[in-house]
């Protein structure tokens, strides 16, 4: 019995490729066509490509203020826009961050950077994110970035970049977040972010190795979701090198802050 | 040609078209509003117009998009073997469609645009025309776009031919749904941006303070740790819930108060239907027992029950006996317990019960994660993939895992890559195999199901320790004796795949946006659906233009259905005949997760088409998008004639990875 099945198979591939071997390269091209007879091939190719389009194909688009904030402590004010943008689908995304620091009593920026990204999901949590970082402020600087962003196991935000400048200098960031939710809307963020640099590079004031640490939490209450305002502490800490640099300049290597900002997206 | 034409602009029901709820039609009207029960209708042509319309809905003015100006749709009712022409006129500015959900139409009359017909573009009249051999309760639904959400959904009753076995009374339709004042893109795009936007009964620390009192904190932060350590949340119940929704019966929220009467005594019948986008509801009336006469349209033995679960796009027929002079609350309750809708049953029109608490919210467990499990003897396992790792070591360190033991020491493991993996499964048998996961991996596939079993004897998420009668897959029988009862020739297995996370939706890892082929089916053949719930929600799973059926161990009269909840963690099966030829869309009936991808197309492949191929189709063409699912292709196809029902030729094979 089974060989006779097993004969009978043989049979019909053989006469099947001997038969239909345009049909098959034909068929080859769509993943299903039986509608093609009835409606004409035209009309049900156009959709049949928009059927699969919109079946998992789909470009979303993202905007936030991740962190919108006055940062206040006893030697300055600073307001701080840390924003981020996507374009894209499931894999394949362009990101934009940035970030701004500006000066309300002197009226200027005091830092101002913008990342483009090719953000490319690796794994199931992870994107690898490759592209350039232009500073504005304190001085028209390019860099190429690589970085990894993602959620990590236990529930931590990731975001790490290494920034290597048009001078030639190598500088990293590693930031972490956790969401601790005292309420459905009431939510405790500790964050962490570390700067670090291969190297001491006087004229941005920073020394090698670990050069900043910056590590806070902000209580952000959702209104809705996409709208969340803030309250927070945070402690910056310089170290080594650029400790000094901001000592000798009369500034602290360590301070406290006090936030009040926003956090919103669309 | 096929009775495509043009149709430009004349009245053809567009007065109805800006009526608003006011001018429900009058099957979807409360007795308060003259509803005293279905009337039966003659006819066999309707005229839908499709077009967008105001509504108002708990108070609430919104804007919908649906059938001839009424949320839901007209009833649509005729007889079994009756030829029916329906006129369907796209009165939107995008493109239309109207899929007959359950009916066994020829396939270019589906109505599932890209599939089996081009789809209606604006301003055009589709005529559709068949005459379908079955009876029973379906419903009808746009296929195009994000319409199902917007209002685009409405009855469909076939009266039997013969005499129904059914006796009842009087009758009523209750048409359950979901309804968001927000567009149903926006929604989407909140799920791709962050898709937990819409949960808001995720555990907080004064959970976890809870949970430390009662069972001891090293065991709280262990269950807590374990959870975080994949990622992922037992609070995952729905994707979209009450914080948007307006939970509907017959487009009337709770506020809105839908209310049927009865005399005492009288035997009445319940047509319901799951019609919501994105909403599994539990079903129940307080104080009053429901016999469950029909589902999916099909007669089923009559059982009696408190409550029962319906996934999206399934239906319910039964039958009722209220005797006291009372009212009596029909509750569909979302889910995830995050809403509810109330209508009223009552010996006189306008009565409002009073309505349940909602129950507290569910919290899914490892059984779900297909994670409770004998995991006896599998130290020697060893798997190189990052998330694998973190599910079965840290979940084997668990406390309070359910370790029973298997022969598992046959196990061959000659991988270390997940996308590798070989087991021999020679050792093993039934449903407690361990799975393999020949598919695609990668960003889109967050969690394979390890120890996926079978779940069909259970009521569903939420409802395990209720203090009354829930129904389940396993108490569905047939009233008739399928009609076919040949053993499959060939398996199918098919994973449900997803990365909640970044709300990716496929089949086998793969989007249909991505699928290159599809699955193909032989005329005349009788082919076994695996379905493997790999993600840790529940997804009703629809088959288009034929029923299944359901192997829940009911012999030759197993419950014929259209669509089938596959719980969490869920291995099950069904078997097809395929007789139907034509291109069938075969989707999970969450609307979100078919947007995202959780879809494909099953051909039936006539015969004597292209060589008359008897052979599965691609068996051995690497090509194909969806290569992964045929389980026999390679050297078992020969035995599993023998053997149809034997694990091992599903399991015993490599990966193609």
């Amino acid at each position: 019995m089974r060989q006779l099945m097993t004969f009978r198979a043989a049979i019909l591939s053989c006469s099947a490729l001997a038969l239909v071997p345009s049909a098959i390269g034909e068929e080859g091209d769509k993943p299903w066509s039986q509608a093609d007879d009835i409606w004409g091939e035209e009309a049900m190719a156009e959709a049949r490509a928009e059927v699969l389009e919109k079946h998992g194909d789909i470009r979303s688009t993202y905007i936030q203020a991740e962190r919108f904030e006055l940062q206040s402590s006893d030697d300055e004010d600073v307001i701080l826009l840390d924003g981020n943008a996507w374009i894209g689908g499931d894999i394949n995304k362009l990101w934009i961050k940035s970030e701004l620091e500006y000066l309300p009593d002197e009226g200027e920026f005091e830092e101002a950077e913008i990342q483009a990204l090719w953000s490319r999901a690796i794994s199931p949590y992870f994107d690898l994110q490759t592209g350039v970082r232009y500073d504005f402020e304190p001085e028209g600087l390019a860099h190429l970035v690589i970085g990894a962003q993602g959620l990590a196991p236990y529930l931590f935000e990731l975001d790490s970049a290494a920034f290597l400048s048009e001078e030639g200098d190598l500088t990293a960031r590693v930031e972490a977040e956790y969401e601790l939710l005292l309420s459905q809307r009431l939510i405790l963020q500790p964050r962490a972010e570390i700067a670090l640099s291969a190297s001491d590079i006087p004229e941005r004031e920073i020394g090698a190795g670990v050069s900043q640490i910056d590590a806070g939490l902000r209580l952000r209450y959702e209104i809705k979701r996409e709208f969340a305002p803030y309250i927070g502490i945070e402690w910056h800490q310089r170290f080594g090198q650029t400790a000094d640099y901001i000592e000798a300049e009369g500034g602290e290597s360590g301070e406290a802050v006090f936030l009040i900002g926003l956090r919103a997206w669309y | 040609m096929f009775n495509r034409r043009s149709f430009l602009g004349t009245a053809l029901g567009t007065g109805a078209a800006f009526g608003a709820a006011s001018l429900l039609p009058a099957w979807a009207r409360s007795a308060s509003h003259g509803n005293t029960g279905l009337t039966a209708l003659t006819g066999s042509e309707f005229n839908l117009d499709v077009g967008e319309f105001p509504v108002k809905i708990g108070g609430r003015h919104g804007h919908a998009v649906g059938v001839n100006g009424t949320l839901p749709a007209p009833l649509i009712r005729f007889r079994e073997g009756q030829e029916v022409t329906l006129n369907v006129t796209n009165r939107l500015k995008a493109d239309t469609s109207i899929h007959w959900h359950g009916l066994l139409v020829p396939f270019h009359m589906d109505g599932v645009p890209g599939v089996s017909f081009p789809g209606i573009k604006p301003g055009e009249t589709f005529q559709y025309k068949f005459a379908v051999p079955q009876s029973g309760t379906y419903w009808y639904h746009s296929h195009s776009g994000l319409q199902e959400q917007q209002g685009h959904y409405g009855p469909l009753i076939i009266d039997p031919a013969g005499a129904d076995p059914v006796a009842y009374d009087r009758e009523y339709v209750l048409v359950l749904s979901d309804w968001s004042f927000e567009h149903p893109h926006r929604i989407f795009a909140k799920l791709k941006a962050s898709a937990e936007s819409y949960n808001f009964n995720k555990r907080t620390v004064g959970d976890f303070l809870e949970d430390a009192s009662e069972k001891g904190f090293d065991e709280a932060l262990s269950e807590r740790a374990m959870w975080g350590g994949m990622r992922m949340s037992p609070r995952d119940i729905a994707d979209v819930t009450g914080a948007t929704y307006t939970y509907l019966i017959n487009g009337h929220s709770t506020l809105d108060n839908w209310n049927g009467v009865f005399t005492p005594g009288e035997r009445v019948r319940l047509r319901i239907i799951n019609a919501s986008a994105m909403s599994i509801f539990n079903v129940r009336m307080p104080g009053l027992p429901m016999t469950v006469v029909a589902a999916d349209g099909l007669n089923v033995e009559p059982v009696e029950t408190d409550e029962f679960q319906m996934g999206v796009a399934e239906t319910y027929d039964v039958i009722i006996e209220p005797r006291d002079d009372r009212a009596y609350a029909f509750v569909a309750e979302s889910i995830d317990r995050s809403g509810q809708a109330v209508a009223t049953f009552g010996p006189r029109p306008g009565m409002r019960a009073e309505a349940p608490t909602l129950r507290p919210v569910p919290t899914l467990t490892m059984k779900d994660m297909a994670m409770d499990h004998g995991a006896h003897g599998m130290d020697g396992m060893s798997h190189g993939s990052g998330d694998m790792k973190d599910m079965s070591h840290e979940g084997h360190e668990m406390s309070g895992m359910d370790h029973s033991a298997h022969g598992m020491d046959g196990m061959d493991h000659g991988g270390h890559d997940m996308g590798e993996m070989k087991h021999d499964m020679s050792a093993m048998s039934g449903d407690d195999a361990m799975m393999t996961h020949d598919h695609k991996t990668g960003p889109g596939v967050a969690n394979t199901a390890m120890m996926p079993v079978s779940r069909l004897d259970e009521p569903g998420i939420g409802l395990e320790d209720v203090d009354h009668r829930v129904l389940t897959y396993a108490d569905l029988r047939a009233l008739e004796r399928n009609a076919d009862t040949r053993p499959p020739e060939r398996e199918l297995q098919i994973h449900l795949t997803s990365n909640m996370h970044r709300y990716m939706w496929s089949f086998d890892g793969v989007k249909f946006s991505e699928v290159t082929e599809s699955i193909r089916l032989n005329e005349g053949e009788r082919v076994r659906f695996n379905l493997v719930n790999d993600t840790m929600m529940p997804h009703p799973i629809h088959l288009h233009g034929m029923f299944f059926e359901l192997e829940n161990g009911g012999g030759d009269h197993r419950p014929r259905k259209h669509t089938v909840i596959v719980k969490p963690g869920e291995k099950l099966a069904f078997d097809v005949s395929s007789e139907h030829i034509g291109d069938w869309a075969f989707h999970c009936h969450l609307l979100y997760h078919m947007h995202a991808g959780m879809m494909n197309v099953v051909s039936v492949i006539p015969n004597g088409e292209h060589g008359g191929m008897a052979m599965p189709a691609s068996a051995d063409d690497p090509h194909a998008g969806h290569h992964g699912m045929d389980h026999d292709s390679h050297d078992g196809h020969q035995d599993m004639q023998d053997e149809p029902h034997d694990m091992d030729h599903g399991a015993d094979h490599g990966g193609h990875h």
